[in-house]
């Protein structure tokens, strides 16, 4: 008994070093920036300073719920899809997922910027046909698509685990007892595969909200979200302990979110949540 | 006779050839390099001659060829940036290029180093308007790169009109094509002139009415832009942005619908320095480098590839820069010379209250209304979701437990 646990010590540790490095200790200078001044006193100043930043903290959120909630759509469907076809399709279309991500963020933005701006190629197409020019960059649109654009891998992935591995034998079974498609899809593949949307819910809310790079290409710098302003205090303000505060504060919201996404998610269904 | 022909023409090649060969001034001053010496050097985008093509060098390379050390390159977007990279100590350079303003503020932080200028072989030729400049009274601390104004580049297909004053960076007939310098300083001091304030005010009813006039002008920008501007102008994504006069001839030569003014109401005027940081390694070696950059042969492919005007007089005399010299907007003569002020180092209370204005600018505008409206739909389906599998619950649990009742 001491010495199973002794070991599974052992293999913990390399992780366990790791998160303390990286996660621990950056969480504790944080905290301990967004708790005091330039001077390094206590002062709760900037955490009071929170309400300048209300209104595009909640852009910011809102954005990401949209940008979620766009890949959760497109993404549920596919996954389903994927997981009922032949392996050689699968493969091809876990590729076809995979590959974007083999590209860099920021190339991958860059290039939607050169494609949306009025001079881009889609306007530039529309004008060989005669078509007025859409208005596409610098708009809440816009860095929404940038999100979902690079995010929605990681809906895709966390969909189709779960999807492949849902037991085909519940769906004929339910419709062996007269389910209609839908009452199949909303009573049986809905409710299994909840722990799947709550990962993948997680896995693009989260850096969607936090993003600056997105918003500041698509969002010509004018759609701000918090992540701009946070990056503009470490990098040009030099105001660690304004953007600590921030994203402090900011690091509550997404638990709260996380928080009342589990419990819409774990309400019916008893099985394991994947977060 | 033909001998002699024969051998005058061979001494000919023969000197043109040393000539070609000595192309620096005091080579023997980069002499003595240790073996794997680095140098790091701190400087803005865009802001070296980095290519051999069109006859020029990269400043780098033959840098290294000619000394041994290596040279690390790294380019920052702002002085801001640069700061708060030095200030926090989270990287050491040996060499780095603020502008007047931002040096004036480093001394003031002792955050650069005293090095002896006027020893450098080819200090000789900055020119005299140069030297004993306010921010550096004694040419104890740095050596002039360029120098610049700040003014208005516009689109001529889309700006019709000729424009004299910053006001049109408020016409709504451009709204969408307006882009602004991002960084702080750049970005109040065009409300400033406009309104008829100082670079240098440290009033707070001025300044708040400089944020005010950002403020109102975020709706019709395009965008803040630093480095980017270069995309934005020349492609026609843009028509018209406050930036550096050097910048807008590099732009010209690849849009020639490009237009430059220095409206009436005042510019700023710069002077970009190259320092040597309180954390450098390698002072020797920084030395060399600033020297190097001084070579007339290295300055003139620098005014070339950069275009913004020299102090160095070793390139501004050099024929083969005539085209660049004579250009009035980068060294305007008395008649073409605009209203300029130059930046100052501000109070750190005003430092302060700009860095707080700024972020106002930046959040500003984000419209709310429609996100709150979204918000509540969110909430209320999520309830009415809650109640309505609350209430299915109660009922099965009724009907399973049924028979028991």
């Amino acid at each position: 008994m001491n010495k199973t646990s002794l070991s599974k010590r052992f293999f913990a540790s390399p992780y366990m070093i790791w998160a303390a490095i990286f996660i621990i200790v950056p969480l504790i200078f944080v905290v301990y920036y967004s708790l005091t001044d330039a001077s390094g006193a206590f002062s709760l100043e900037y955490i009071k300073d929170i309400g300048r930043y209300r209104d595009i903290m909640l852009n910011s959120i809102w954005l990401g719920f949209i940008a979620t909630i766009i890949s959760l759509v497109i993404s549920y469907p596919l996954a389903y899809i994927m997981a009922r076809s032949t392996t050689n399709v699968q493969r091809t279309m876990m590729m076809l997922v995979m590959l974007p991500m083999w590209m860099n963020l920021l190339i991958r933005t860059y290039s939607l910027m050169i494609l949306l701006q009025d001079t881009g190629i889609i306007n530039t197409a529309l004008g060989f046909l005669h078509l007025p020019p859409l208005k596409m960059i610098n708009t809440d649109g816009a860095v929404v698509l940038g999100m979902v654009y690079n995010y929605i891998p990681y809906m895709i992935l966390p969909l189709y685990s779960i999807m492949a591995k849902l037991d085909h034998g519940l769906i004929e079974a339910a419709e062996d007892l007269g389910a209609n498609k839908l009452s199949v899809l909303s009573k049986i593949i809905l409710p299994l595969s909840l722990p799947g949307i709550a990962s993948g819910f997680t896995m693009v809310f989260v850096p969607s909200v936090s993003t600056f790079y997105i918003s500041k290409k698509l969002g010509g710098n004018t759609v701000s979200l918090i992540g701009d302003i946070i990056e503009m205090q470490f990098k040009s303000s030099n105001n660690y302990n304004l953007g600590a505060a921030l994203s402090l504060v900011l690091m509550v919201m997404i638990i709260i979110c996380m928080a009342v996404m589990n419990r819409f998610t774990s309400d019916e269904d008893d099985g394991g949540v994947l977060i | 006779m033909k001998k002699v022909i024969f051998a005058l023409v061979c001494s000919f090649i023969v000197c043109a050839c040393v000539l070609n060969c000595s192309a620096y001034e005091h080579e023997e001053y980069y002499k003595g390099a240790k073996k794997g010496e680095v140098l790091n050097v701190f400087n803005w985008g865009e802001y070296i001659s980095d290519s051999y093509e069109d006859g020029m060098l990269d400043v780098n390379k033959e840098f290294e060829k000619l000394t041994g050390i290596k040279v690390n390159y790294v380019t920052f977007e702002s002085n801001e940036d640069m700061y708060a990279k030095i200030k926090n100590g989270g990287a050491s350079y040996d060499i780095i290029v603020p502008s007047d303003y931002m040096i004036e503020r480093m001394i003031d932080e002792n955050l650069l180093q005293k090095f002896d200028v006027k020893s450098l072989p080819n200090y000789h030729y900055i020119d005299e308007k140069y030297r004993g400049m306010y921010f550096d009274e004694n040419d104890e601390y740095c050596v002039p790169y360029n120098v610049g104004m700040v003014g208005l580049i516009y689109n001529t297909k889309v700006v019709t009109e000729t424009p004299d004053s910053w006001k049109i960076m408020w016409d709504e007939k451009y709204a969408g094509k307006i882009l602004m310098i991002d960084n702080p300083r750049d970005a109040f001091a065009i409300p400033q002139k406009i309104l008829g304030y100082s670079f240098n005010s440290t009033d707070e009813k001025e300044l708040s009415d400089v944020a005010q006039m950002l403020i109102d002008q975020k709706p019709l920008l395009q965008g803040y832009v630093m480095d980017e501007v270069y995309n934005k102008m020349e492609s026609g994504e843009a028509a018209m942005v406050p930036y550096y006069v050097g910048d807008f001839i590099t732009m010209h030569d690849v849009n020639p619908d490009l237009a430059f003014v220095y409206p009436k109401e005042g510019v700023n005027i710069f002077v970009d320095a190259m320092c040597i940081p309180e954390c450098a390694q390698n002072v020797s070696a920084a030395m060399k480098y600033i020297n190097f950059m001084l070579d007339p042969e290295i300055g003139l492919c620098n005014a070339w590839y950069i275009g913004y005007a020299s102090p160095n007089t070793g390139v501004v005399n050099n024929p083969d820069y005539a085209d660049y010299a004579e250009n009035k907007l980068l060294y305007p003569d008395e008649d073409s010379m605009p209203d300029v002020e130059y930046f100052h180092n501000l109070p750190q209370e005003t430092l302060e209250r700009f860095a707080s204005l700024w972020n106002d600018i930046k959040v500003a505008g984000s419209s709310n209304t429609h996100i709150y409206v979204g918000f509540s739909v969110v909430g209320v389906c999520f309830a009415a979701y809650v109640v309505y599998s609350y209430i299915k619950k109660k009922k099965r649990e009724y009907w399973y437990d049924f028979p028991n009742t």
